[in-house]
């Protein structure tokens, strides 16, 4: 056990290409669970890994290959969006089957899908974070824009077609900004510790936000405290990130819903 | 259309996989609070869905004036229960003003909506669509839920002048109908 690597300079390229990533998460993750379309996050994160996988074998780069099957993940849900959580569970199952065949029949593959299952955080470079950071820039101001109409939809579902005017651009546009974030945290967190970013910290501030605002502001925290916590016991620990950051966000929950349940 | 006239309605007859509802025509100004009334079953709910184009309209016409804006409350509500959202944040989403709130709301409105109770979460919606900019006001059921003292105080608001806006309600409520309407059409089962 060390935690001298958290000093290390090696790992400040790392560190904070996931923090603003775990800040960026629960955003979209409390406009996924208002629309109830949490579950579409573990699509995208699945989709993203396979196209990742792709990319990596037809040599192309990982990241490029994660984000557009993501978005192209995006554009099938707006396109299917009556069919709901059925929609997610079908690509889920098409992004897993596809990504194990390749894993299965490509010797490259067999290492870079554990990456991606693990999280390959520690080994994220200058690219994943200007990635990150860019990506932060466009979707924040964006998503600012877009949570009147998408708390619209959600309390006042005519709110638009009363005024002769379509809420559909919006959605699609949310649904592709979901889809980048999550296909970037991915490649560079890993599928499942990129899921529960998304869906534990809204969780929590559902459930202890004063206000829609505070939610935001405590979901974003909670992600970032949470992702720096897992990432200085998974260095210090020597254990991989992933699996140490998705059960440091379950044990968050369930200590929050005893302190809740208490109130 | 004249000046004053909001819309115009001939023949209208609507429904979903098929009519259920009309025909009904009329038209409305300007300061006019129409009712439409009738037994449980008429098609009441439909009709007023036809106005802004949330069933499919099977026959007759809708003619609204040029860029008129719609304000429309639906009867009933999701469950908003678990939703982080306080009461002046849902009215900054349509617009409205909580100017002229009853007191016994005005003071809740920095709560979360889940901890309002049925009756107080109702009348907030219905303040969100009538106070909201708009020319045309739809109200469906709107005292279902609502406690006394909120139906008493949509009665009096109601009552007084609107007169840019045209108000079209739909109820089974005689009371409200004939203590608020200008105008009432009877549309039969």
């Amino acid at each position: 056990m060390s935690f001298d690597l958290l000093f290390d300079p090696l790992f400040r390229v790392p560190f904070f290409t996931g923090l603003l990533l775990a800040g960026l998460l629960p955003l979209i993750g409390m406009y996924l669970r208002l629309r109830n379309e949490w579950l579409a996050a573990l699509a995208f994160a699945q989709m993203a890994s396979a196209g990742a996988l792709l990319a990596m074998v037809l040599d192309w780069p990982m990241v490029a290959g994660g984000v557009l099957a993501a978005l192209l993940a995006a554009v099938l849900k707006g396109l299917a969006a009556r069919a709901g959580a059925n929609a997610y569970a079908l690509m889920m199952l098409l992004a897993w089957a596809g990504g194990v065949l390749l894993v299965a029949n490509h010797p490259l593959a067999e290492q870079a899908g554990h990456a991606l299952f693990d999280g390959q955080l520690y080994f994220t470079g200058e690219g994943h974070l200007a990635a990150a950071a860019t990506t932060c820039v466009v979707v924040l101001p964006l998503l600012a824009w877009l949570s009147r109409p998408l708390l619209l939809g959600r309390f006042f579902p005519a709110f638009y077609q009363a005024r002769g005017r379509s809420e559909r651009p919006r959605l699609m546009l949310f649904d592709l900004l979901a889809g980048l974030a999550v296909a970037l945290a991915t490649v560079s967190l890993g599928v499942m510790a990129a899921f529960a970013l998304v869906f534990v910290p809204p969780l929590i501030a559902y459930r202890f936000g004063s206000s829609w605002r505070a939610g935001l502001g405590w979901s974003a925290l909670i992600g970032m405290a949470g992702y720096a916590f897992a990432f200085a016991v998974s260095l210090g620990f020597d254990q991989p990130f992933g699996p140490i950051c998705v059960l440091l966000m379950v044990m968050l929950f369930v200590v929050s819903s005893v302190k809740y349940d208490r109130m | 259309m004249a000046d004053d006239l909001l819309l115009r309605v001939s023949g209208l007859v609507a429904g979903y996989a098929a009519p259920v509802a009309g025909p009904l025509s009329f038209a409305l100004n300007r300061g006019e609070i129409l009712g439409l009334a009738g037994p449980n079953g008429a098609g009441k709910s439909t009709l007023l869905k036809a106005l802004w184009g949330g069933v499919r309209v099977f026959e007759g016409a809708v003619d609204k004036a040029p860029g008129l804006q719609i304000s429309h409350q639906a009867q009933g509500f999701d469950d908003l229960r678990g939703v982080p959202l306080t009461g002046r944040e849902l009215l900054a989403l349509t617009g409205a003003t909580p100017d002229g709130l009853p007191s016994w709301l005005a003071e809740r409105l920095d709560r979360r909506l889940d901890r309002l109770s049925g009756g107080q979460l109702q009348f907030l919606r219905l303040w969100a669509c009538l106070t909201a900019p708009a020319d045309l006001i739809l109200l469906d059921e709107p005292t279902n839920n609502l406690d006394r003292a909120g139906v008493a105080f949509l009665i009096d608001w109601l009552g007084h002048a609107h007169a840019g806006q045209g108000i079209v309600i739909v109820s089974h409520d005689h009371g409200l109908i004939d203590e608020v309407c200008t105008r009432v059409v009877e549309i039969g089962a």
